[in-house]
């Protein structure tokens, strides 16, 4: 009994054994903290003075002003077109690359380039991508398009690369063995099994495209986003109010419009 | 062919669609192409910047070639981790934030549909507004630099982190909540004990998750005045130092790729 | 029922049958539960519950069994009527008081309802939380006394060895044990059980059984147990109460419970399996 009375205040110095290694990375955790927020020169005296200029910045915020609601309109139109054309050119483009990048289909030396490709667009912020086209080509819409192009292949292609991978490989068989050329197999074995999902992540990618399209104007891509940034740049702060409850509200429609596709295609 | 629905799974119905989905989906596809078509006729792009853009890009990509690797110890390394302070910051700011809204949000937790709606509206309201425009608003009201960034990053986040720590705690099973309520646990002995060992690795998923999207998003923020390295990108940029630029992207490109694969390799751990 | 024949070795101990010799631990008045107006799912129900012994309360499932018991505890609200635990109507309390009273009542529940990834050990003591300050809980510094009950409660149900383990690594059989010794964690006045064999094999149900009768003997807590299986109910109870369509239709020793009743409790179809 005694032996046993033992064996169980050794389990009980387990079970409640304290935790070094949790504290030590939480020690850590703290510490970094601490060290990050002094390496940013956060003080609490700036943080106070933004607060109390936060309060006036909100005041001259309201009441909004829409009286060039035309120079918004025109805004507002350019950024659905950008991430209208960005939307369909650039699915439209992720399918062949998503297809090359599919491990499954393809041999891997085209997939690895595919691969690469498609992790460098998905690396880089649609904005920062639009900058570099911006400072390639020129201000306008165009800049715009071309980045969000660049930055939905990144996201519709690897994902589109993925469900094609998971995909049965035997209903292709099916069809290459009726003799149906590559095209064909991929159009009678591959499309039907991916074309539901594919449908969600480009209704997805609409969306994301609609709120990045109003953003791309404030490094010069076209669209609200450059509206938007003069009027900071000039405090025109009631006006910024009003292009910020328009750029929201389409983007909430955005959002609805999608999730309604999304009901519909499933 | 394989791509079953909620159809029925028999019967003399062979249709996957009834004849107003399909309508439906006519007229979606439809008014995409109208979309488009009136897009491209409206659009105000001047053609020859389109012809010509390939020949542009090419020409920016080669003036970009070698990087000038030299430049990054002296001026970009110190930005990228300013970069990576922000996004740590700012990702650990707002969880802080967030995990009380989203326990306001959450059904189970808060049984007011008053307070629940409340702090959806605020969920949705951080995440309609884009890391961007969060940035130019705080750099409105604390002046250019990371503070700025850090709290955009944030309130960005709040929305994101919020609404999917919501969903994970309502879906905690109640079992386990209603046996250490009959055992007269108080309301914060319950989260303590019955939600949080639930929610936790759906937490730290969230968590690292939105790490990594704030690691791509903080090196925009510069662009704006915002701090990292998006400031030196636009100094760089601005001076039509390309060689610089393309080391600066290049630390980007790294920096992005490294954190996504720490995030995979800990989530495995994890789970 | 061979299997449950076999293990009848240790029934000898059976709790003694009615005999109510100090005062009524619980009693019901009136007490109705209605989720929508005026379609109630347990009405008018008044029971007295003796300081002692195994009450089981019998019938098909949706009659409102889990919804009474469900009401001593508030776990569920009822619409009206008293509880009555030693005197005190546990209807009328609210905040720290209802929490007080709760953690004196012990509760078994069919899906057991361990938190699935805390230990096994830190399972049993989550039924101190009643009793022990937050910060404690926070830091896991529970009361040495708390923490010696609890290995001694898991070494009477035989799980010590599984002290560390996380509880979604036990088998069905291991995480009740450990929801039995929960409950009697709490050091209740009384113990509820939900079904607490019914997502069990029979030869464990047996097992769940024996250990729950003998467990709140020795510490001479009563027991309500919620059980459909009526041959476990006569093998276990010293009282049963059969309910139908949310009214009590018997009350009484397992013996006096004939095929009449159980035609009225469960309906006539099935009646003749119910004999074990």
């Amino acid at each position: 009994m005694n032996k046993r009375q033992a064996e169980l205040d050794q389990i009980r110095a387990v079970a409640f054994a304290p935790d070094w290694r949790m504290r030590a990375v939480w020690l850590g955790f703290v510490a970094y903290v601490i060290y990050a927020t002094g390496q940013l020169n956060f003080t609490w005296e700036r943080f106070v003075v933004g607060l109390d200029r936060g309060a006036t910045f909100l005041g001259r915020m309201f009441p909004p002003e829409f009286k060039r609601w035309e120079l918004l309109a025109e805004g507002l139109l350019e950024s659905l077109q950008i991430a209208i054309i960005s939307s369909a050119v650039g699915i439209l483009l992720s399918l062949p690359i998503g297809l090359l990048a599919a491990r499954n289909l393809m041999p891997v030396a085209v997939t690895v380039p595919a691969r690469a490709f498609i992790a460098l667009a998905r690396s880089f912020h649609p904005i920062i991508i639009a900058i570099i086209f911006v400072k390639a080509i020129g201000f306008g819409p165009l800049a715009g398009i071309l980045a969000l192009i660049f930055a939905s292949i990144g996201f519709v292609a690897k994902l589109f690369a993925e469900a094609i991978e998971e995909i049965s490989l035997k209903q292709v068989e099916a069809v290459r063995a009726t003799g149906a050329s590559f095209m064909g197999v991929v159009i009678m074995g591959v499309l039907p099994q991916v074309f539901s999902r594919f449908i969600g992540f480009a209704t997805y990618q609409l969306d994301s495209n609609l709120r990045q399209s109003t953003m791309v104007g404030i490094v010069g891509g076209g669209g609200i986003g450059g509206t938007l940034f003069s009027a900071f740049r000039r405090f025109d702060y009631d006006f910024v109010c009003a292009i910020l409850i328009s750029i929201i509200a389409m983007i909430m429609i955005g959002e609805l419009i999608a999730s309604w596709l999304r009901k519909t295609f499933q | 062919m394989s791509v079953t629905t909620n159809s029925p799974p028999s019967g003399p119905n062979w249709q996957r669609f009834t004849p107003a989905q399909r309508l439906a989906r006519y007229a979606v596809y439809l008014v995409a192409v109208m979309a488009l078509v009136w897009s491209v006729r409206n659009v105000s792009i001047i053609p020859e910047f389109l012809y010509d853009a390939h020949n542009q890009m090419a020409d920016l990509l080669t003036r970009m070639w070698p990087p000038d690797l030299s430049y990054y110890p002296t001026t970009v390394h110190g930005a990228l981790i300013e970069t990576l302070h922000i996004a740590t910051l700012g990702t650990i700011l707002s969880i802080v934030m967030a995990v009380p809204i989203g326990l306001m949000a959450a059904r189970n937790i808060v049984p007011f549909r008053v307070v629940n709606e409340f702090a959806k509206l605020i969920l949705v309201a951080s995440r309609s507004v884009n890391s961007l425009v969060w940035a130019l608003l705080f750099v409105a009201i604390f002046g250019p630099g990371a503070l700025a960034g850090t709290i955009a990053i944030a309130f960005r986040s709040i929305g994101f982190v919020g609404k999917l720590f919501a969903e994970a705690v309502e879906e905690a099973s109640p079992g386990p909540v209603e046996a250490l309520t009959a055992a007269g646990a108080s309301w914060p002995a319950l989260l303590l004990k019955g939600y949080w060992p639930q929610v936790q690795p759906a937490f730290w998923s969230i968590a690292l998750f939105r790490w990594d999207i704030n690691v791509r998003e903080s090196a925009v923020l510069g662009l704006v005045g915002a701090g990292g390295i998006g400031l030196v990108l636009d100094t760089a940029m601005n001076f039509f130092q390309w060689t610089r630029v393309a080391t600066i992207l290049l630390a980007i490109f790294t920096v992005v790729v490294l954190a996504e694969i720490l995030v995979t390799q800990i989530r495995k751990r994890l789970i | 029922m061979s299997v449950a024949e076999d293990q009848t070795s240790r029934s000898a101990e059976r709790a003694p049958a009615g005999k109510v010799t100090r005062d009524n631990v619980l009693s019901l008045r009136g007490l109705t539960k209605a989720y929508e107006r005026g379609k109630p799912v347990i009405s008018d129900i008044s029971l007295d519950f003796p300081a002692r012994g195994v009450v089981a309360i019998i019938g098909p499932s949706g009659t409102g069994k889990s919804t009474l018991i469900r009401c001593i505890n508030r776990l569920v609200e009822p619409t009206s009527g008293q509880v009555l635990l030693g005197g005190t109507d546990l209807t009328k309390l609210r905040g720290a008081g209802l929490r007080a009273a709760r953690r004196e009542i012990g509760m078994v529940f069919q899906e057991y309802n361990l938190v699935e990834r805390l230990s096994v050990i830190e399972n049993l003591l989550c039924g101190r939380l009643g009793y022990v300050p937050l910060w404690r809980v926070w830091m896991r510094r529970y009361p040495d006394e708390d923490i010696a009950h609890a290995f001694a409660l898991l070494e009477r149900v035989g799980l010590a060895d599984f002290a560390t383990r996380r509880a979604d690594a036990l088998s069905g059989g291991q995480r009740q044990r450990v929801g039995i010794a929960r409950a009697v964690m709490q050091s209740p006045r009384l113990l509820l059980a939900d079904e607490p064999t019914s997502s069990l094999d029979p030869r464990t149900s047996v097992e769940i059984m024996e250990l729950m009768r003998d467990m709140a003997a020795e510490r001479d807590i009563p027991v309500i147990i919620n059980i459909h299986d009526v041959a476990l109910a006569r093998r276990f109870a010293s009282r049963i109460v059969g309910m139908s369509g949310g009214s009590v239709v018997y009350d009484g020793p397992p013996e006096g419970l004939n095929d009449d009743h159980l035609t009225q409790i469960y309906g006539r179809s099935e009646t003749g399996g119910w004999i074990g």
